[in-house]
């Protein structure tokens, strides 16, 4: 497709320099921050929330609310990509890295599957989640997370598109193979780099 | 692949999800006064399921781009086209385009179909929920049923401001139930304001699969009605729009 110009397209939204370095090959900046989830917006009361990472694992380990709060947090200023093509820039999180969660569980095997209160699902390697490239969130922009972005806690993973970092985080489960998450299996690209716009199982 | 085996291989159609192509506009269509649907004829077309997707990609002459995804509103059985159903956004760059500048016979750029999530594989009893230009994707399926499966149980509750903003409007017959949020056409004597526990009682079947798009609010308010309404979980599924255009 070299070569191909759209008749009379001038493009009246560009984003001229740094901040249009900062948008990865067919993003667009978006200022709001969208929803965007496959169904109804689970209610996770935090009096019931747990976050539990097991699988092949040394020692599987579970927080409650209370306990997770606990932990060291910590902010973290990112620009997040949604495969639908919006990119937010200059945002915030706070919480916890994967590193600080990862440490007392010691574990065995190279991939993760995160999941969900509600069911949803991604898959990871053990290297995307670490050293300093994803964390368990309870706060956007100093705010308690809202509830429709993922509240009580997702995971960010900001390098990754925002599919990857789930809502409503449940657990991390180790394994020793890969498998397909939800969007995944349902005709998403297995990783997702935006940098490689990886959308698509055939990208 | 060794020269012998590819000389004796039958020539297969280029057909890919995935790849981009050029489809050339063959007919445009105003719906309503922001909306327009697009007929585009496809050199490497392949059937879709209704509910997805392709992207359209839009490059100026020094190279800058723009993508969106906008659902396809036609029946897989229009063999060799697809139909794209696109709500003009004032802010946006890709729909002022297609409103504005294309005509027909025009070249656009584009990739699919995408995603395989919000779909219809003809599960039945069917409840379509759709805000304003959420109807797109669900038209797809409407269209598709008829033309497939006509006694199939599919029902489609649409929300729509005005008489002015209702897309499909000749499409819609006894398997739609309209109501208008802001102001109904004179003598409508059907619903009126937003979706309600009432509405969605009247028209839930047991056991419904329901596909819910459109806003983030609208469908926010129609999986709650629903789950309220005793809907499963499991089988509410949904597409939020996020700002496009």
């Amino acid at each position: 497709m070299n070569g191909f110009v759209s008749r009379g397209f001038t493009g009246r939204r560009r984003t001229p320099g740094e901040v249009g370095d900062r948008l990865p090959p067919g993003q667009y900046l978006e200022p709001g921050f969208p929803v965007l989830t496959a169904g109804p917006t689970p209610d996770v009361a935090t009096a019931e929330w747990r976050l539990r990472i097991d699988g092949m694992v040394g020692e599987p380990r579970e927080w409650t609310w209370d306990e997770f709060n606990e932990l060291p947090s910590e902010e973290i200023p990112c620009d997040i990509h949604c495969v639908t093509k919006w990119s937010k820039l200059g945002t915030s999180f706070g919480g916890v890295s994967v590193d600080a969660l990862l440490e007392p569980v010691e574990p065995l095997d190279a991939f993760v599957m995160a999941y969900s209160y509600g069911g949803y699902t991604t898959n990871h390697t053990i290297e995307d989640l670490t050293d300093g490239k994803a964390w368990v969130v309870t706060e956007h922009e100093g705010e308690p997370l809202p509830r429709e972005h993922g509240g009580p806690a997702r995971l960010v993973v900001p390098h990754l598109y925002f599919w990857k970092s789930a809502k409503w985080i449940a657990g991390l489960r180790v394994t020793d193979h890969d498998e397909p998450g939800f969007w995944e299996a349902n005709g998403y690209h297995n990783r997702g780099d935006p940098w490689k716009e990886e959308r698509y199982w055939t990208d | 692949m060794d020269r012998l085996t590819s000389e004796r291989l039958t020539p297969v159609a280029l057909r890919a999800p995935g790849r981009w192509q050029i489809g050339t506009v063959t007919g445009i269509k105003r719906e309503t006064p922001r909306v327009k649907s697009f007929r585009i004829r496809l050199p490497m077309w392949m059937p879709h399921l209704p509910g997805q997707h392709y992207d359209v990609r839009l490059t100026a002459p020094d190279g800058y781009r723009a993508q969106r995804s906008y659902s396809v509103a036609s029946s897989p059985l229009d063999e060799g086209e697809i139909e794209l159903t696109i709500d003009r956004l004032e802010d946006g760059e890709v729909s002022p385009y297609f409103h504005d500048v294309v005509v027909e016979g025009d070249q656009v750029e584009l990739r699919g179909p995408f995603a395989s999530y919000f779909v219809w594989r003809g599960q039945e009893p069917v409840l379509l929920i759709g805000g304003g230009s959420g109807v797109v994707p669900l038209m797809a399926m409407l269209r598709h049923r008829r033309r497939t499966m006509p006694d199939l149980p599919m029902r489609l509750v649409y929300s729509v401001r005005t008489a002015d903003d209702v897309i499909f409007a000749r499409e819609l017959d006894e398997d739609a139930v309209l109501t208008f949020t802001r102001k109904p056409p004179d003598g409508w004597s059907g619903h009126t304001g937003r979706i309600d526990r009432e509405l969605i009682e009247s028209v839930l079947m047991p056991m419904a699969t329901a596909f819910v798009c459109g806003s983030n609010g609208f469908v926010e308010a129609a999986s709650r009605l629903l789950l309220g309404a005793g809907a499963a979980r499991q089988r509410i599924r949904t597409e939020r729009f996020g700002p496009t255009g």
